[in-house]
């Protein structure tokens, strides 16, 4: 619980006494690290040789608040995630708030303590940030931009021109956690459970995963559209098919009986702590034995392979021994009745 | 049409409602459209509604005969192609 | 998930994929039409045909209520969100269906009307509660496993002096629909499919019971075999099919009797017909004119009827000229005999019918078995050319 009352004014953005105490109070407080105490418009980094990555993310999520996060845990281990799947290690991250006014600064505390957390533990310092105040009405609560850099390890070439057919798919845990956890505070759905968002930062498990394997030719976390949309993606950027075994598919049981009373698919619902990993086959059973070792990985599992076969199709074995394609959804899937 | 599913009733609640479970998830139902609930039934659940309760006997005897269908059949087959 | 995991299980599905095989005469074909669009979601699904030889065919019928109802009713429900200003609650299905002029309701919501999705009529009601100054409407859809919950809100409306609560009734009814499928040799020979046998709807049958099926087995000589939700149902009840067919019995027969009784759930029952009365006739989108296949509000719960309480414009619906799904819902023909199928006609902008819920037949088709579907359009297409040449 933050001690801070009152709420976000217009002058807190205005660049005067105001927003330095609030980027003081809040943001130095739980971001502190060496490079964001340089104090400079732009942080002077030390970087060691190599190729950088770099990716930046938008957060708007709804609700700010969220069984196993927040807006600003969200945004850190998006950020830390995309530069892991490139098989980088991160180096520093930025943040940048968009606060809407008459957001309440205990909220502002609340969010940047969590932020400060992820972003300790992930081990990745927040290096820069921006704070700017919209009029009451012209923002959803808070808006977060995070940009992340990171250095790729010599031998690490990620991408959808490695794949080929024959390669082993692999998922590092149970599917659907956060889109759950998410829907089951909406309004008119309410239901009961202990599930908690999955979000979580990868780039202890993927360091060790690219230091076993640094020729892994794919990683991608599956977010928004499920592990559906990230397959179909993979898919038809590598030209490749796919065959699954639905049940190596790991769904917690809870995540199972929402779906079920809500007639969604867990194939198609938001994760926020979970990568595929596509590789070899000779280097699954490594991979899975790193996975487990991590709490990010418990559960992980290889749920199939790819085909050069049927290229832009990723088909499965349903439970009783069919097949059915898995088809790439448009839109978030909407609970039904029928 | 008519997603229903299988639920477990853990509490009776006032107002013709009562909380059910499924796998954990723990919901809201009305029990308006049945009588003679009670709590450890499994019930039929329907856009927030129970429609009628599930026999376990049933569900056990149809269970049973899935699983020796295929065997079943078989020595069917047999018979009919022997002499 | 008990009663559920069990009904998935591998080991109990290749028993009864060796049963069908064994059962099957291969000298003969057998179709069945699964009525119920939760049928035909289950059996694409899990891929139900690749467990079944290849003489024995599902043919898909017109029980999904979100592809039947016709476009004027949808135009009907966003007209009271946009023109009345009602708060219009819905169930989840029937948010993305596009009616006349591409719009749907949550285009409708985005446009600034009160559309809100529900997951049951209590949550409508609470609303109505919440909000005794605004009038909410509940957009009622469905066959009878849906309609006591309409029948209990509109009671309970009733009893509280709920005034502003109303309901946008569309309830249609199962019997009349595959009365009215089996009489289309009558109407028309050209609409005529060969149908066996039926799989009867799971959840409708928990309401009704099993009674009203038998006219079908009396009347028009069909076996029915009321099947379950889940796969292994599905198998099952086919398997008590191919029995009735291969020893020339018509029965009604009850797979599910987990769930399904002879007589049904009475209470819900008497509670539908207290409320409800039966429209003389109804459009269902794609089958035209049903005679006796609907409900609506009897004229004593009239201030609970949004048809009564509110004045509706007359609607006209207009489809696609080339979209097949008349003959899909009959079973006269395939999503791939249609030329809109995958083309124009997508899950993403659907044309017709069939293709707006996912458990409409083409939706299915294209959803879960489009590899497939799009190979035999190429050899049709292949095989056509040579017939040509």
């Amino acid at each position: 619980m933050s001690r801070l009352t009152g709420n976000v004014e217009m002058a807190h953005g205005g660049g005067g006494r105001a927003m330095v105490g609030l980027i003081r109070n809040i943001f130095a407080r739980h971001f502190a690290n060496p490079l964001l105490a340089q104090g400079h418009d732009a942080t002077a980094i030390a970087v060691p040789a190599g190729r950088i990555a770099v990716t930046t993310d938008a957060h708007v999520v709804s609700p700010l608040f969220f069984a196993g996060g927040d807006i600003g845990s969200l945004a850190v281990h998006g950020t830390v995630n995309d530069l892991a799947m490139a098989g980088a290690r991160p180096l520093a991250l930025t943040a940048a708030y968009i606060i809407e006014e008459g957001f309440p600064l205990a909220d502002l505390d609340r969010i940047a303590a969590s932020m400060g957390a992820a972003a300790r533990a992930a081990g990745v310092p927040i290096a820069t940030g921006d704070t700017k105040v919209v009029e009451r009405g012209k923002g959803d609560g808070v808006f977060i931009t995070t940009s992340g850099i990171g250095l790729i390890p010599d031998g690490v070439d990620i991408g959808p021109h490695r794949l080929a057919g024959g390669m082993a798919v692999l998922i590092s845990g149970p599917i659907g956690d956060h889109g759950i956890a998410i829907l089951s505070q909406r309004q008119g759905l309410d239901f009961g459970t202990t599930i908690q968002s999955d979000s979580a930062a990868l780039c202890h498990m993927v360091a060790d995963i690219v230091a076993a394997v640094p020729g892994i030719a794919l990683l991608r976390d599956p977010t928004r559209g499920g592990l559906s949309a990230t397959l179909n993606e993979l898919a038809e950027a590598g030209r490749i098919g796919m065959m699954l075994d639905e049940r190596a598919i790991p769904v917690r049981p809870e995540v199972a009986a929402a779906c079920e009373l809500l007639g969604l698919d867990p194939l198609h619902i938001a994760n926020e702590g979970k990568l595929v990993c596509i590789c070899a086959p000779q280097d699954a059973d490594t991979l899975l034995a790193i996975m487990h070792r991590h709490p990010e990985g418990q559960g992980a599992a290889k749920i199939g392979e790819t085909t050069a076969q049927n290229p832009g199709f990723i088909r499965m074995i349903t439970a009783i021994g069919g097949t059915r394609v898995i088809d790439w959804l448009s839109g978030e899937q909407l609970p039904r009745i029928c | 049409m008519c997603l229903a599913i299988p639920v477990q009733v853990t509490a009776l609640l006032a107002g013709q409602m009562a909380t059910v479970s499924a796998g954990g998830v723990v919901k809201q139902v009305s029990l308006a459209l049945l009588d003679d609930v009670a709590v450890g039934d499994y019930v039929l659940l329907h856009v927030g509604y129970a429609l009628h309760k599930v026999s376990e006997e049933e569900a056990q005897r149809t269970l049973a005969l899935m699983a020796e269908a295929g065997a079943l059949e078989e020595s069917l087959a047999e018979m009919r192609a022997a002499p | 998930m008990k009663y559920v995991d069990e009904f998935r299980d591998r080991a109990r599905a290749e028993s009864l994929g060796r049963a069908i095989a064994a059962a099957a005469d291969p000298a003969r074909q057998y179709n069945f039409m699964e009525f119920c669009g939760g049928h035909t979601h289950a059996i694409f699904r899990y891929g139900v045909q690749d467990l079944v030889p290849g003489n024995v065919h599902f043919v898909h019928g017109p029980g999904c209520p979100v592809c039947i109802l016709p476009m004027r009713r949808l135009d009907d429900a966003i007209e009271l969100a946009e023109a009345h200003g009602v708060i219009l609650c819905s169930y989840g299905d029937m948010l993305r269906v596009p009616g006349s002029g591409r719009k749907s309701l949550l285009k409708a919501k985005a446009d600034g009307a009160d559309v809100r999705m529900v997951y049951s009529t209590l949550d409508a009601l609470e609303i109505a509660r919440a909000h005794p100054d605004r009038e909410v409407v509940f957009l009622g859809i469905g066959f009878e496993t849906t309609t006591p919950p309409s029948a209990v809100a509109i009671a309970t409306a009733r009893a509280e002096g709920l005034r502003n609560f109303s309901l946008f009734c569309n309830h249609v009814m199962t019997p009349p629909a595959i009365r009215h499928i089996l009489e289309a040799p009558d109407i028309d020979p050209a609409q005529a499919v060969r149908l066996d046998g039926f799989l009867g709807p799971s959840h409708v049958s928990s309401v009704i019971g099993s009674r009203p099926y038998e006219f079908l087995a009396e009347r028009y000589a069909k076996p029915v075999v009321i099947a379950g939700f889940e796969p292994l149902d599905v198998m099952q009840a086919t398997l008590m099919l191919i029995h009735q067919v291969n020893e020339g019995r018509v029965n009604v027969e009850n797979q599910y009797a987990r769930v399904v009784t002879r007589e049904g759930n009475v209470k819900a029952q008497d509670l539908v017909a207290q409320i409800f009365e039966v429209r003389d006739t109804f459009e269902w989108r794609g089958l035209g004119s049903v005679p006796e296949s609907a409900l609506r509000i009897r004229p004593e719960y009239a201030a609970y009827d949004a048809e009564a309480k509110f004045q509706l414009t007359e609607k006209e619906s207009r489809e696609n000229k080339a979209c097949e799904c008349p003959a899909i819902l009959r079973g006269v023909k395939k999503p791939k005999d249609c030329k809109l199928f995958g083309k124009a006609c997508t899950p993403e902008s659907p044309m017709g019918a069939c293709m707006v819920s996912s458990e409409g037949a083409c939706a299915a088709y294209w959803t879960y078995r489009r590899m497939e579907t799009l190979a035999e359009m190429a050899a049709d297409r292949a095989a056509a050319k040579v017939a040509a040449a």
